[in-house]
């Protein structure tokens, strides 16, 4: 019994190992290329030149601010527009919840390219009214991430009673303003955390909107780099790619911080979402 | 009748005026009247659905009536939001803010209210002592049991110096012990403060126990109100009598007023049948029970301690349950014959269609 026991275990922490190293080769063959053709010279020797001309292309330097700044505000617009949303369906109308659900996940389904499609036409208004700055990609991005900020959000509300919380607060005089701000917002702050996070990484990645549409964004200028400085190309994407990871990373950590300290669920992406309860 | 003698300056009236409250097809309330005195605790009584819950969510401002009127001391306050209506609520299920300590979730409602820290601390103080939690006040929901988060709860209900305390089930989430403890000292609070409370609950004993007067609800109406006592033994109906303690259903034969049962002869109370059969409402221990006579057959005895649960089947198949002082009953074994005699002056008896 106990010998059997041992030996099953001795065999899943073979398997877990296995799958991490595969895993980890997977992701880091790639990596690891990448940065030692970004440092290599043709003719012999290594360099960070390429790395160096991160900070002084221009064009560059621009994309890279203009992409943290779609980030920052796609962040923003997607939590003001989420999360007074969410919690007003489930505090007021629970029936609208597979709607609301289903219409944040549709975006999914949708290729970048028949997007684009409609994107086009809605872009001519945007560009009528608020110029045709590239920070205006935030509306689209908002869109692109929203299944993403959504299942972590979700999570998140699923977490705490948020009906008995409100109305504990309403109780003793707050007005929906503090309910939200004061009371729902920290209690899913991993997720949120976690639904900023991922945007973060989605739009400092994205390439097909941005190129499609006609705007400049960090993807966009590497893939032009591409074609003339190709090893300062794979120093940007590999250094976003970097960035997007390390992100990934805290957010696994907050997520797991999170759940030890309190009984409530780890706020983890992966995880299934979690059914309500009563 | 109405116990308003201890502490109960503060207390303001609470009426709720015709309530009529419909979900879909579904009536919830449906005419509810019901006056609390100030600084009286009306329990309100009933089984899962018969809107004692949406009453008090009426009267919290958590849901609008279709018709009728909150009205607390001069203020009809049927319009007025949650938020402004300035009422303490102890929910059933546990809703201290996670992320704040029992200090700071009980300081709450005072912030919003604008009160300086050195006044929340004190007032916080103040009420987590008068609910014996002062020691726990830096512990976090998760880190306290059931019993006491409830006792914050109630201290944070405490704390804004509410017009009216609303209590939606608070216990109905504890094991026994701890339910009964604090069962006791919600009364010895709300005696001490004074307010005015309207507590919602299934559990009858809880209901007996604390309240000046119980509201029995069914359907969306309130069947009877009245003191604990009184509703015990002068059940206004049979649906209060048999939810309220247990009841015997005897067939009887009324006339003129009185109803002959047992070989006694009652008077009948208000509500009863007119005349004909009925079925008598009998509390167990308006029945005594003794050896050797010839009304029933002893067929199962319970021991509870000092007293003991006879169940006695009649001549014509009725049983009947009796509670009587254990000594009485220490011969008695089952099959034995035996007599019984009514206590009561008075019962009430229903159609026998109820």
């Amino acid at each position: 019994m106990t010998t059997a026991r041992v030996r099953a275990h001795r065999r899943l922490q073979a398997f877990r190992v296995v799958v991490l190293t595969v895993l980890g080769l997977f992701f880091l063959v790639p990596l690891g290329s990448m940065a030692a053709y970004s440092v290599r010279v043709p003719a012999g020797g290594r360099t960070l030149d390429f790395w160096r001309q991160l900070g002084q292309d221009p064009d560059l330097r621009g994309a890279i601010v203009t992409s943290l700044e779609l980030s920052l505000l796609t962040v923003v617009l997607m939590l003001v527009l989420l999360v007074p949303t969410m919690v007003w369906v489930r505090l007021r109308v629970p029936g609208m919840s597979r709607i609301v659900e289903f219409l944040c996940l549709l975006p999914l389904t949708i290729p970048a390219i028949v997007l684009v499609v409609g994107l086009k036409g809605v872009y001519a208004w945007v560009t009528y009214f608020l110029g045709d700055s590239s920070l205006t990609l935030t509306f689209a991005y908002v869109v692109l991430v929203l299944p993403y900020a959504y299942r972590s959000i979700d999570a998140g509300l699923a977490s705490i009673d948020v009906v008995t919380l409100s109305e504990a607060a309403r109780g003793l005089g707050a007005g929906w303003f503090t309910v939200i701000t004061r009371i729902i917002v920290p209690n899913i702050g991993a997720a949120l955390l976690s639904a900023a996070f991922i945007s973060v990484a989605l739009v400092l990645g994205e390439f097909t909107l941005a190129s499609l549409l006609s705007y400049t964004n960090l993807q966009v200028v590497i893939n032009l780099l591409g074609k003339s400085d190709s090893q300062t190309s794979v120093a940007a994407s590999l250094a976003s790619l970097v960035f997007a990871f390390v992100l990934l990373i805290l957010l696994s950590l907050v997520g797991r911080r999170r759940g030890a300290r309190r009984t409530a669920p780890a706020l983890d992406l992966m995880a299934p979402p979690v059914a309500k309860e009563g | 009748m109405i116990a308003t003698s201890t502490g109960a300056r503060e207390g303001l009236e609470v009426r709720l005026e015709d309530l009529r409250r419909r979900f879909g097809t579904v009536t919830a309330l449906d005419g509810l009247s019901l006056t609390l005195a100030p600084g009286e605790l009306v329990a309100l009584l009933g089984p899962s659905g018969c809107g004692k819950t949406t009453a008090l969510r009426i009267v919290a401002g958590l849901d609008e009536p279709d018709s009728g009127r909150v009205v607390v001391g001069d203020r009809d306050v049927t319009d007025v939001s949650a938020n402004k209506r300035d009422m303490g609520m102890v929910f059933q299920a546990y809703s201290l803010f996670p992320h704040m300590t029992a200090q700071q979730n009980v300081e709450f409602g005072l912030k919003l209210r604008g009160h300086d820290s050195t006044r929340r601390r004190a007032r916080a103080g103040e009420v987590l002592d008068l609910v014996g939690l002062s020691s726990q006040k830096d512990k976090y929901a998760g880190q306290m049991s059931g019993g006491q988060q409830q006792r914050v709860a109630l201290a944070r209900a405490l704390a804004i110096e509410p017009s009216v305390l609303l209590l939606d089930e608070p216990l109905s989430a504890l094991d026994a012990k701890v339910r009964a403890q604090l069962r006791d000292e919600i009364r010895r609070v709300q005696l001490e403060v004074g307010t005015t409370t309207l507590f919602v609950t299934h559990d009858q004993e809880e209901a007996l126990a604390i309240a000046d007067r119980v509201g029995v609800m069914s359907q969306g109406r309130l069947e009877q109100l009245d003191a604990p006592e009184a509703l015990y033994s002068r059940p206004g109906s049979a649906f209060v009598a048999s939810f309220v303690g247990l009841m015997n259903r005897v067939p009887c034969e009324v006339q003129g007023g009185r109803a002959t049962l047992l070989g006694t002869s009652v008077t009948t109370l208000d509500g009863s049948v007119h005349g004909g059969r009925g079925v008598a409402l009998v509390r167990p221990e308006q029945v005594q029970v003794a050896a050797g006579g010839d009304d029933a057959t002893v067929v199962h005895i319970s021991f509870l301690g000092s007293f003991s649960r006879v169940t006695a089947r009649l001549v014509e198949g009725t049983e009947l349950i009796v509670q009587t002082p254990s000594a009485t009953v220490q011969d008695l074994r089952i099959g034995d014959r035996v007599g019984l005699s009514l206590l009561a002056d008075d019962l009430l008896v229903s159609a026998t269609t109820d």
